[in-house]
């Protein structure tokens, strides 16, 4: 474990202590896993009222066009991504994957078209690599800057849209991946209605010098609590979104991840503009013909977790290995244990039922379809 | 008078035979535990040996044999429940009833003082 003490601190971290924080080490900085209510409450507060992440501690990076024209920007950065990015409208935002020769996912991220430039939201642990991963890639027609004075906090339920519509009314006309910039408490801030926890809800990017004031005034609100790393985990493997480094890594690529809904059809075979991202030949072919393994969502039957590591088979004895567990543990809007990994195509259909081994028994699991809660975006 | 180990499980020790549960501390530590796994009746176990398991939302977690011994009683309530641990881990709450293979052997635990010194 990385001593603490050299460890990154948010611009909310203060404030984390002051509300009773458990902390803890993660992608370099030292990051609240739990409040005082625990992870439990945080995760139900999260699905029934509002939840306020800090997610400062993610990449936040733009792409501004020597040309001025955001389409040159768009088109540099699909060399680098299997997405439509010049597709994206002005105000609009879209998941997206960076891929490496092979296929394999090098980072998820979010994209945004801010009219002038994009914005690009990228994994903590990624942001120095996907730094200069752009910086070699787009050539010489745009700048890239990753921005270091900036906070980034979400704000997820289904009580989020009211109590931000407190501080700028405008919001509720925001769609699901709608981007804008708006005033809160007199601070210039970047909002996107999108999230990570299979609610309806915000990130909102504030200028590091004022990131603790706004996000206090949100935590003012009889609805919002305070919620961490252990809540937004849990919140997420129901929600059956990757994590990245657990779900997706280099080794893994967009179609056996089941991810091939964020590959819009201009970029498929006879697409406009097809291809043309690092590991294209592999991820079209996969696209066409499938892949020898799959991201599925798995039920454990009873009422052990399976957690992440654990070997996946096809028969009671452990005799026949169809995959692993990639992120398991305990959803608590379902109440029962969950769980994702990969599996051989032959099992991966829903209610194939597979075996999971656990300190050392063979526990039945269901493949299940994902997510494991419905989503609430507003579209 | 409890006794306590310092991977924090505390015994009562009565007749040669131990309650055995997790201490606060462990509790509190530990967070909302979901899922508590038990050893059978008859099972024998050494010192050190993982005996249970607890799992909270995040983490597995090992429950180790304090002494050498058979277990005799296991508390099903907390099977059923695991948020019991949570709410009266040093009551309600025991794991197990363990009859130890020396009498004796819990003499050289930690005492209540020693233990709250260790957790701090």
């Amino acid at each position: 474990m990385e001593p603490m003490s050299r460890l990154n601190h948010t611009p909310l971290h203060a404030l984390h202590l002051s509300l009773g924080a458990r902390m803890v080490p993660f992608a370099g900085y030292e990051m609240p896993v739990q409040y005082p209510e625990g992870v439990l409450k945080e995760h139900l507060h999260t699905r029934s009222a509002a939840g306020l992440f800090d997610v400062s501690h993610m990449g936040q990076v733009i792409i501004r066009p020597k040309s001025g024209r955001v389409a040159d920007a768009a088109l540099a950065l699909e060399r680098l991504v299997p997405v439509d990015v010049l597709g994206l409208a002005e105000g609009r935002q879209r998941y997206g994957l960076f891929t490496n020769p092979e296929g394999g996912i090098l980072d998820d991220l979010m994209i945004a078209n801010r009219g002038d430039h994009l914005f690009l939201v990228v994994n903590a642990a990624c942001k120095e690599a996907d730094f200069a991963h752009l910086k070699d890639g787009l050539g010489d027609s745009c700048d890239v800057t990753l921005l270091d004075d900036r906070a980034l906090v979400a704000l997820q339920g289904p009580r989020a849209e009211a109590v931000l519509c407190e501080l700028w009314a405008d919001v509720a006309s925001m769609r699901f991946m709608d981007v804008a910039e708006a005033d809160l408490h007199d601070v210039t801030c970047i909002i996107s209605r999108s999230g990570y926890t299979g609610e309806d809800g915000f990130e909102i990017s504030i200028p590091a010098t004022s990131a603790v004031d706004v996000t206090q005034r949100l935590l003012e609100h009889p609805d919002v609590l305070a919620i961490g790393l252990g809540a937004r985990d849990s919140l997420r493997l129901e929600a059956g979104l990757c994590l990245y480094g657990n779900d997706i890594d280099t080794g893994t690529t967009p179609v056996e991840a089941a991810l091939e809904w964020a590959i819009q059809k201009s970029r498929r075979a006879g697409g406009e503009r097809a291809g043309g991202f690092p590991g294209a030949d592999r991820i079209l072919a996969e696209l066409a013909g499938g892949t020898r393994r799959r991201r599925v969502g798995l039920k454990p039957e009873g009422r052990a977790p399976v957690r992440g590591g654990a070997k996946l088979f096809a028969d009671a004895n452990g005799a026949v290995p169809v995959g692993s567990v990639t992120s398991g543990g305990f959803g608590p809007s379902v109440d029962c244990p969950i769980a994702m990994g990969y599996v051989d195509a032959a099992h991966a259909e829903n209610g194939t039922q597979i075996f999971a081994e656990v300190r050392g028994k063979y526990l039945p699991v269901t493949v299940s379809a994902l997510p494991f809660v419905k989503q609430t975006y507003k579209r | 008078m409890l006794k306590f180990t310092e991977e924090h499980e505390w015994l009562k020790v009565e007749d040669g035979v131990a309650t055995v549960g997790i201490t606060e501390h462990a509790a509190g530590q530990l967070g909302d535990l979901v899922f508590v796994e038990l050893p059978e009746a008859g099972a024998t176990f050494a010192k050190g040996d993982s005996a249970a398991t607890v799992e909270s939302v995040k983490a597995a977690s090992d429950v180790y044999c304090p002494l050498d011994g058979e277990i005799i009683e296991v508390n099903q309530a907390i099977v059923d429940d695991p948020s019991l641990v949570n709410s009266d881990p040093q009551g309600a709450a025991w794991f197990f009833k363990l009859k130890l293979a020396d009498p004796r052997s819990a003499d050289g635990l930690l005492d209540e003082a020693a233990y709250k010194e260790l957790v701090g």
